[in-house]
């Protein structure tokens, strides 16, 4: 875990930016310069909204490094609005009332312990949305 | 392009070794494979290992085993898939022997997991997985394949004990498996009540962390009749397929398309389809791992693979027989070496030599091994010699 890589990836942890495709419109989380759909370059920075749905979850009871403290901990697949499927924790809110299908939004929070550098790293977490738009 | 044969096998017990080194097991795995098939050298050394590096601070090791199985000198390279990395070994091997490039190629898989705590083998185990955009947040190995079951039960209306069948099936084919690391039978009642680990997946529906090594020894099939040791065993199909690595990044998560690719392509070299394979190791890495490969390998419709279980179309007497001699779940998952482990084991198979597991009459055996959660996909098809 060294500082550039994650100093290098701000962007994405704490805005969630990611790319458009000029070529198809399709929105790219996280962001990877060639699109997955036509194969045509995409550098077009993208603010995602941050806002989605649970696509899937599970709680996690055993940890990696740097997890432990953590435990339980529950991760999620959430299905951006924009299209997108990205992988993050849940924070404030129990496994046990989490389901698919539940409204969320992107928080900024700490992601891992501090390492054996000292450094935190912090990054995007989602929580249940708390006001509901109307849509 | 020349056909290839298999003409020699060797394997150690899946288990914990504190006494064996990582270099010792795969000594004992190839030094067998070649009294097995009758060699005395060989032109080069593939093996297959994902985690040598991080689990025992080691790396190099084509170099490291061609010399301490007495082979120095020769082309040897290590291969990585992460878990698929056996079977990726083999592949390579195959190319080389098909390609004309050698002759006699020893392909090994092996993998030293108990040496380190908990903490780090989970570490390791997620390094198959993206480290920027799933690993930092938290996301374990399993805790993958947990997202994958909770879809999958959530789309097809299945219930955590519908998996059941897969274990119970792997760890009543251990039993007769001397070099299985589980050789006891469970109970459906145990599967429910195993410890979770990351829910809807308990221990019960994941493989086993253990030591172990297997090799195999490749032909040209022109040259298999020279050895006459074993019965040889024809590969006839022998194919890779690629998908997103994060399981985000792929349009329909609950369908393994690398799987398909590379299933498809494995009969299609072959000249036959799903229907014509008398077994199947499949990647059992977790019970929904069973369900998804058996699914878009044609064995089943899609959100039917736990039906096809439940049926008993799994079991040794069924109609795809699958993880013969324990799979991943209960021969134990040393998870470079398992793709070498189910080559051994098909062949085992089709020399009629699987002891109280045989199969009867089987004559095509698939296997196929997946690195991360479907990102790298070999499949093998090997048929036995006349
Ligand atoms: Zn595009």
């Amino acid at each position: 875990m060294s500082i550039p890589r994650h100093w290098r990836l701000q962007n994405q942890r704490y805005s969630m930016v990611g790319e458009v495709c000029n070529a198809c419109g399709a929105k790219l989380f996280p962001p990877r310069d060639v699109c997955p759909e036509c194969s045509k370059p995409a550098y077009e920075p993208y603010r995602f909204s941050g806002n989605g749905k649970v696509y899937s979850y599970s709680t996690v009871y055993q940890a990696p490094s740097g997890y432990e403290a953590f435990v339980p901990y529950t991760v999620a697949l959430v299905k951006l609005d924009e299209g997108p499927l990205v992988s993050a924790q849940l924070t404030d809110v129990d496994g046990e009332e989490v389901e698919i299908g539940m409204p969320v939004e992107m928080v900024t929070r700490k992601l891992r312990e501090e390492g054996e550098d000292g450094l935190i790293v912090y990054g995007y977490k989602f929580r249940r949305l708390l006001r509901e738009e109307a849509a | 392009m020349r056909d290839v044969s298999i003409i020699g096998i060797g394997q150690t017990e899946v288990a914990e070794h504190w006494d064996r080194s990582l270099r010792h097991l795969a000594g004992d795995a190839v030094l067998a494979a070649m009294q097995n098939a009758g060699v005395e050298t060989a032109d080069a050394l593939y093996v297959g290992n994902m985690l040598s590096g991080l689990l025992t601070g080691q790396e190099h090791l084509g170099a490291l085993i061609a010399d301490f199985v007495g082979l120095r000198g020769i082309e040897a390279v290590k291969v990585e898939a992460a878990c698929g990395s056996g079977a990726a070994a083999l592949r390579l091997g195959y190319a080389a022997v098909a390609g004309g490039l050698h002759d006699v190629v020893i392909v090994a898989g092996v993998e030293k997991m108990t040496d380190t705590v908990n903490a780090e083998t989970t570490t390791g185990l997620v390094m198959a997985a993206d480290a920027d955009y799933e690993s930092i947040h938290g996301l374990t190995f399993v805790s993958i394949n947990a997202l994958l079951m909770r879809r999958y039960m959530h789309e097809y209306g299945v219930g955590h004990a519908d998996f059941a069948p897969f274990s119970v099936n792997a760890h009543r084919n251990a039993v007769g498996n001397p070099y299985a690391m589980f050789r006891r039978p469970i109970t459906v009642e145990q599967f429910g009540r195993a410890r979770m680990i990351s829910d809807p997946i308990n221990l019960l529906d994941s493989s086993g962390i253990g030591d172990g090594a297997a090799a195999v020894v490749l032909v040209p099939a022109s040259m298999a009749k020279e050895y006459t040791n074993g019965r040889a065993v024809r590969i006839l199909a022998s194919s890779m397929a690629t998908d997103a690595v994060a399981v985000h990044d792929r349009p329909d998560p609950l369908w393994l398309s690398a799987v398909e690719a590379s299933a498809f392509k494995a009969y299609q070299q072959a000249g036959v389809g799903p229907r014509d394979i008398d077994l199947f190791e499949l990647h059992d890495a977790f019970t929904i791992m069973s369900a998804l490969s058996l699914e878009a390998s044609g064995f089943a419709e899609r959100g039917r693979g736990v039906w096809l279980a439940e049926a008993g179309e799994i079991t040794r007497e069924g109609r795809i027989p699958i993880c013969t001699m324990g799979g991943l779940k209960a021969r134990g998952h040393p998870v470079g070496a398992t793709g070498i482990y189910q080559i051994v084991e098909v062949v085992q198979q089709l020399r009629g030599k699987a002891g109280v597991n045989q199969i009867g009459n089987a004559r095509l055996g698939m296997a196929q091994n997946i690195g991360g959660s479907g990102a790298t996909v070999i499949t093998h098809i090997l048929e036995a010699e006349a």
